[in-house]
């Protein structure tokens, strides 16, 4: 059983804004067979991402698989509105890096 | 009229200049509108609280020249949403003048200039909550109380498809919008023609942000949308860009929290059912997108209230045992600013780059620092002495740290500036809600003027 990156299988990985209390995660496929693999795998869900970035399930917004686009979306809440003093990405476009080495592995 | 067209040249008008090969061509293919978005919260809250764009005056211009030269040639209607980034009345002024004095300097004839505001009066919003209105919160924020409604500065409304309306009934050849909703700067034309809303509103979602329902990825190209009875068609104007399923479907997604539902002011596009079908090697066409209005007419109020003065100062540190130990060596220089000023009435904050200065709390890797450390230190406060003090204590004072084994004792961090610099004022979202209107036009008041010979 061999084992692949997230970044390995999905076309776009990013984060940013969705108005000012929200961060939005997008990881897209280009390809519906690594999509449709992913999600079985289901090492994306609420539960994971939550443990991935260590805040609790609260604080996840909305969590879609979203199949127009072979795309898995997710949404946090911040703990302060963006662009007060502080806030290191006030457009929120550097958050997803712990993302791109989630593992998912071949048998899925 | 069977079918309209409108080009959209740039996502943020002013943020980054538009790209002038793929505008060119979508000029050519003759629109009925040019119109596009120049504001965004994404800047942040300073823009609005200091009535100020965070665009630069001369990228403005030069789209609106762009702009201007081609609606006036083609005798179409060019339209543009939340003036200068924020939309406030300020903003709104200054882009009217812009098109005043691009008007005489391209010697145009004259043309009817429509404008609206979408401030809203601290003392009405007051008032309003007096009376038992409830100022709603959206997302994280709670019901606006009286409390922050003081601290806030300024307040823009989001305007829906409404006043452009109300301005394109009028006859207006320009509009230029206050604060507003990306999409309908869009739909409003589209629903002036009698278009169905449901194909309006998901005309104005897809080309908001230009090229970014495009791929390859590169922002600030045209891309030109046409709507009929049926659905939208999208395509990409720039020889090497294509509107596909899978672009224009995930654009839907971009920077919002669900791709599902689109909120604006009087309901909902919802984008569930839509269909995206490749009709031609650069178009994408789409059906199957539902508005429903809302049962009651809300209107997303956003604000920003001032917190202080602020400095920045910057410091280094390659001692690994020192890296080991950061946290003691800003506790230290905290420690020392509360021994100044106390607890309270000011802000300290620290960013620690090469640890977790980008994430914070979300940072999986914090407990493995890098071989060097970057961390920037902010001191907001009431005055800008004040201010510069806190931040010069809280930088200073980590050169002084003391942590009890460290072998070199002639400083713990390096210093690139031996000094603090005076950065923007300090500013936050105070404002993020709704307010219920009668009438949908009460927040935006429509004004009409003339340009050019």
């Amino acid at each position: 059983m061999s084992v692949r990156r997230l970044s390995e299988l999905a076309k776009t990985i990013r984060s940013k804004n969705a108005g000012v209390d929200l961060i939005t995660f997008d990881v897209i496929f280009a390809d519906r067979t690594h999509y449709e693999r992913v999600k079985r795998a289901a090492v994306l869900t609420r539960e994971s991402v939550a443990a991935l970035y260590r805040i609790p399930l609260s604080r996840i917004a909305d969590f879609v698989h979203f199949d127009p686009a072979c795309a898995i979306k997710f949404t946090i809440y911040r703990t302060r509105p963006s662009g007060g003093p502080g806030d290191p990405d006030i457009f929120g476009a550097q958050q997803y890096a712990p993302l791109l080495d989630v593992e998912v592995s071949d048998d899925a | 009229m069977d079918s309209l067209r409108i080009i959209c040249p740039n996502g943020h008008l002013g943020f980054a200049p538009l790209r002038v090969e793929s505008f060119r061509l979508g000029v050519a293919a003759r629109p009925g509108c040019i119109a596009a978005d120049s504001g965004s919260d994404d800047v942040g809250p300073i823009p609005l609280g200091t009535d100020t764009s965070t665009s630069p005056l001369a990228w403005q211009t030069q789209d609106l020249e762009y702009m201007l030269a081609a609606s006036r040639q083609l005798d179409v209607p060019m339209i543009i949403g939340s003036a200068g980034d924020t939309g406030a009345n300020s903003r709104v002024d200054l882009y009217v003048q812009i098109i005043k004095e691009l008007a005489a300097k391209h010697r145009l004839p004259r043309f009817k200039v429509g404008y609206f505001y979408s401030e809203v009066g601290k003392e009405d919003l007051r008032f309003r909550m007096r009376a038992g209105e409830t100022v709603a919160g959206l997302e994280a924020h709670q019901a606006l109380t009286e409390a922050e409604l003081d601290a806030t500065e300024r307040i823009v409304a989001m305007a829906g498809v409404h006043p452009f309306i109300a301005l394109l009934r009028q006859g207006a050849d320009v509009i230029i919008g206050g604060r507003s909703s990306d999409s309908c700067v869009f739909a409003a034309p589209a629903i002036h023609h009698g278009f169905p809303e449901n194909h309006a509103y998901y005309l104005g979602k897809v080309l908001e942000c230009a090229s970014f329902c495009a791929e390859p990825y590169g922002g600030k190209e045209t891309v030109l949308g046409e709507i009929t009875a049926d659905g939208v068609e999208v395509t990409a104007m720039h020889p090497a860009q294509r509107c596909t399923v899978a672009s224009v479907a995930g654009h839907a997604m971009y920077e919002r929290s669900n791709p599902y539902f689109e909120h604006v002011a009087g309901g909902t596009l919802d984008m569930s059912e839509c269909r995206y079908e490749q009709v031609a090697e650069k178009t994408t066409r789409i059906t199957g997108a539902k508005f429903k209005p809302a049962a009651e007419f809300r209107v997303k109020l956003e604000g920003a209230g001032k917190i202080g003065e602020r400095y920045v100062g910057m410091v280094g540190i390659r001692d690994p045992y020192t890296i080991a130990h950061v946290d003691e060596v800003m506790g230290w220089a905290r420690q020392q600013v509360r021994e100044r000023f106390g607890d309270t009435g000011y802000e300290l904050h620290f960013t620690v780059y090469g640890r977790d200065g980008i994430m914070g709390e979300l940072e999986p890797l914090r407990h493995r620092p890098g071989h060097e450390l970057c961390i920037l230190v902010q001191g907001v406060a009431p005055t800008a002495a004040m201010a510069e003090e806190v931040c010069m204590t809280g930088t200073r004072q980590m050169f002084y740290a003391r942590l009890p084994d460290v072998k070199g004792s002639a400083g713990s961090v390096a210093f690139a500036l031996d000094e603090v610099l005076r950065a923007s004022p300090a500013y936050r979202w105070t404002v993020n809600h709704t307010l219920a209107c009668a009438d949908p036009l009460e927040l935006f008041p429509v004004h009409m003027t003339t340009a050019g010979r």
